[in-house]
């Protein structure tokens, strides 16, 4: 039994780690071959940059601290914009979705809003909040706060119809079926808008720096990309997505522990 | 023919529920036609009888198990449980759905619960009932899984305990069993067959098993194609306490081969019984 257990052990240890060999080997290949290319001038560095050229000039912003107030401008920017969403978006959707009414009434502007780039309206934000993290934060909770909207009302008006009926046959009366269906069951569906709005809301804080502003990683890829100083331009693309995919993991780690019970209909 | 051959259980037991020529019907959306589903159906069931209703897939059996839980608007007719007329769901009558339908994000106990919980029953209490009941359809030790992690067997356990710890004067079963293989399916009947003993509960149960309802009934009543209507009543005399070993007789053969026919007659064609899911 302890030696079957350990067999399988090894198994799974050598499946996962020859995915781990095949996607990074193709990874370091990759940059191995762009570190030649530009050290052997095939490439130009000054339009392409290389990786060990990218290290060097993170390593410096990391040391002499210029780095930090550009990511803290954008986290901060990000963290706002993201929790006014939630706080928007969670309780509108499942309004929504809940209400037939409210959704007849406010269906037609969010599907308006939802299938605008929301890019398109940065001037505006910027001529009614400013040029500082008002027009910046409206950007960010406008791009967020609609993947909110969408699937919280999508998961409150789409209920499992045997749970609801059980509900019914049990006595259950509308306002308890909301507490004991409705919120239990759109938790999936939270956790799915939560990640499609952390991609939204990136979009969103780098979009609003290149527009205008004099901090954040969005600001730093506009000036350094405009002053060929692409190894920059890496430095903080690479910032944006690292944190983008540890958000995205978490969260998806977070719904997994939900598929048990989402995938069976049991 | 047997439409009006009632009240010949014993009349000193009161009646536990009355259906009085039941007609229902559903509006197709598309075109506004009605279709009946069931037509003028009455029945009269006794406190502490156990009666099964068979019939062909689709013939409006479980609309009228659906009408009597309250679940469904008659067109006319009516329905009474100890006297009163039904007008939506309540906690004299509990289903036992044929998906077992469990809460996924509850535990067997909190599942259970479920329907006191519903009523206001204070938590303490549910709790004890519930752990009662659990014990009774022998998922004690599972109190905390949750129904994924159960099999199909057991999740219609819980579904049965979660419709016995209303304590109901009615249980409708509509095809408890329907979901389940064949060894499962046996059990269960088994399992049905000793709470009813514990408990003399009323039940009314729709099945497409003959099988399954002349085991577990007193009574039968054989529904025809849609629009249902009662074809027959037949009584099933078989001694108490029964076991599922019971199928092995000559008469339990008898009866099924019975109901079978009359069904078949009803159909006017040859017609699977057998799935309906």
């Amino acid at each position: 039994m302890k030696s079957r257990n350990h067999q399988v052990f090894v198994r799974k240890f050598k499946e996962e780690f020859e995915s781990v060999i095949l996607g990074g080997g193709v990874i370091v290949a990759l940059l191995v071959l762009w570190e030649i290319a530009s050290d052997l001038r095939w490439i130009n560095p000054m339009f392409s940059s290389s990786p060990s050229r990218i290290v060097n000039s993170g390593w410096k912003m990391i040391t002499d601290g210029s780095i930090f107030i550009h990511i803290q401008s954008s986290g901060l920017i990000f963290i706002y914009g993201y929790l006014l969403a939630a706080v928007v978006g969670i309780p509108l959707g499942i309004m929504l979705g809940w209400f037939k009414k409210a959704s007849q009434a406010l269906g037609p502007i969010i599907a308006a809003f939802y299938t605008t780039p929301r890019i398109a309206m940065m001037p505006l934000f910027i001529i009614w909040f400013g040029l500082g993290i008002g027009s910046k934060l409206a950007l960010v909770f406008l791009s967020a706060v609609f993947p909110l909207i969408v699937n919280m009302q999508a998961a409150v008006s789409n209920l499992d119809k045997d749970l609801t009926r059980v509900a019914e046959a049990y006595g259950a009366n509308r306002r308890q079926i909301f507490w004991t269906i409705a919120l239990p069951e759109s938790v999936p569906f939270l956790l799915t808008g939560l990640r499609l709005a952390t991609g939204r809301a990136l979009l969103g804080v780098v979009g609003a720096e290149v527009f205008g502003g004099a901090e954040g990683l969005g600001y730093l890829i506009q000036y350094a990309g405009a002053t060929f100083q692409t190894d920059i331009v890496f430095v903080c693309v690479i910032i944006i997505a690292a944190f983008g995919m540890v958000m995205d993991r978490s969260l998806l780690a977070l719904n997994r522990r939900f598929d048990a019970w989402r995938g069976n209909g049991c | 023919m047997a439409e009006a051959e009632m009240g010949h259980t014993n009349a000193k037991v009161p009646s536990k529920l009355v259906v009085n020529e039941l007609v229902i019907s559903y509006e197709n959306l598309a075109t506004g036609e009605m279709t009946e589903a069931v037509d003028k159906v009455s029945l009269d069931i006794k406190a502490g009888e156990f009666v099964s209703i068979v019939g062909l897939s689709g013939c409006g059996k479980t609309s009228f198990l659906n009408a009597i839980a309250g679940l469904i608007k008659p067109q006319s007719g009516s329905i009474k449980v100890d006297g009163k007329p039904v007008v939506g769901p309540g906690h004299d009558r509990a289903v036992v759905f044929q998906k077992a339908s469990l809460l996924p994000w509850r535990s067997v106990l909190n599942n259970v619960i479920y329907g006191l919980e519903l009523r206001g029953v204070k938590k303490n209490e549910a709790r004890q009932l519930a752990l009662k009941y659990i014990e009774m359809v022998h998922l004690k030790g599972f109190e905390h899984y949750y129904p994924h992690q159960l099999s199909g067997g057991m999740q219609q356990r819980v579904n049965l305990a979660r419709a016995l710890v209303c304590e109901p004067e009615i249980l409708l079963l509509d095809e408890p069993f329907a979901a389940l293989d064949a060894i499962t399916r046996e059990e269960m009947q088994n399992e049905l067959l000793l709470l009813w003993e514990q408990t003399r509960k009323t039940v009314l149960m729709v099945t497409h098993q003959i099988d399954e309802a002349v085991l577990l009934s007193d009574r039968i009543i054989i529904f025809s194609a849609r629009p249902a209507r009662i074809v027959e009543e037949v009584k099933v005399n078989l001694p108490r306490p029964r076991t599922p070993r019971l199928k092995n007789d000559a008469e339990f053969d008898f009866l099924a081969k019975k109901i079978w026919g009359q069904i078949h007659t009803t159909a006017g064609k040859k017609v699977s019984l057998e799935y309906e899911i």
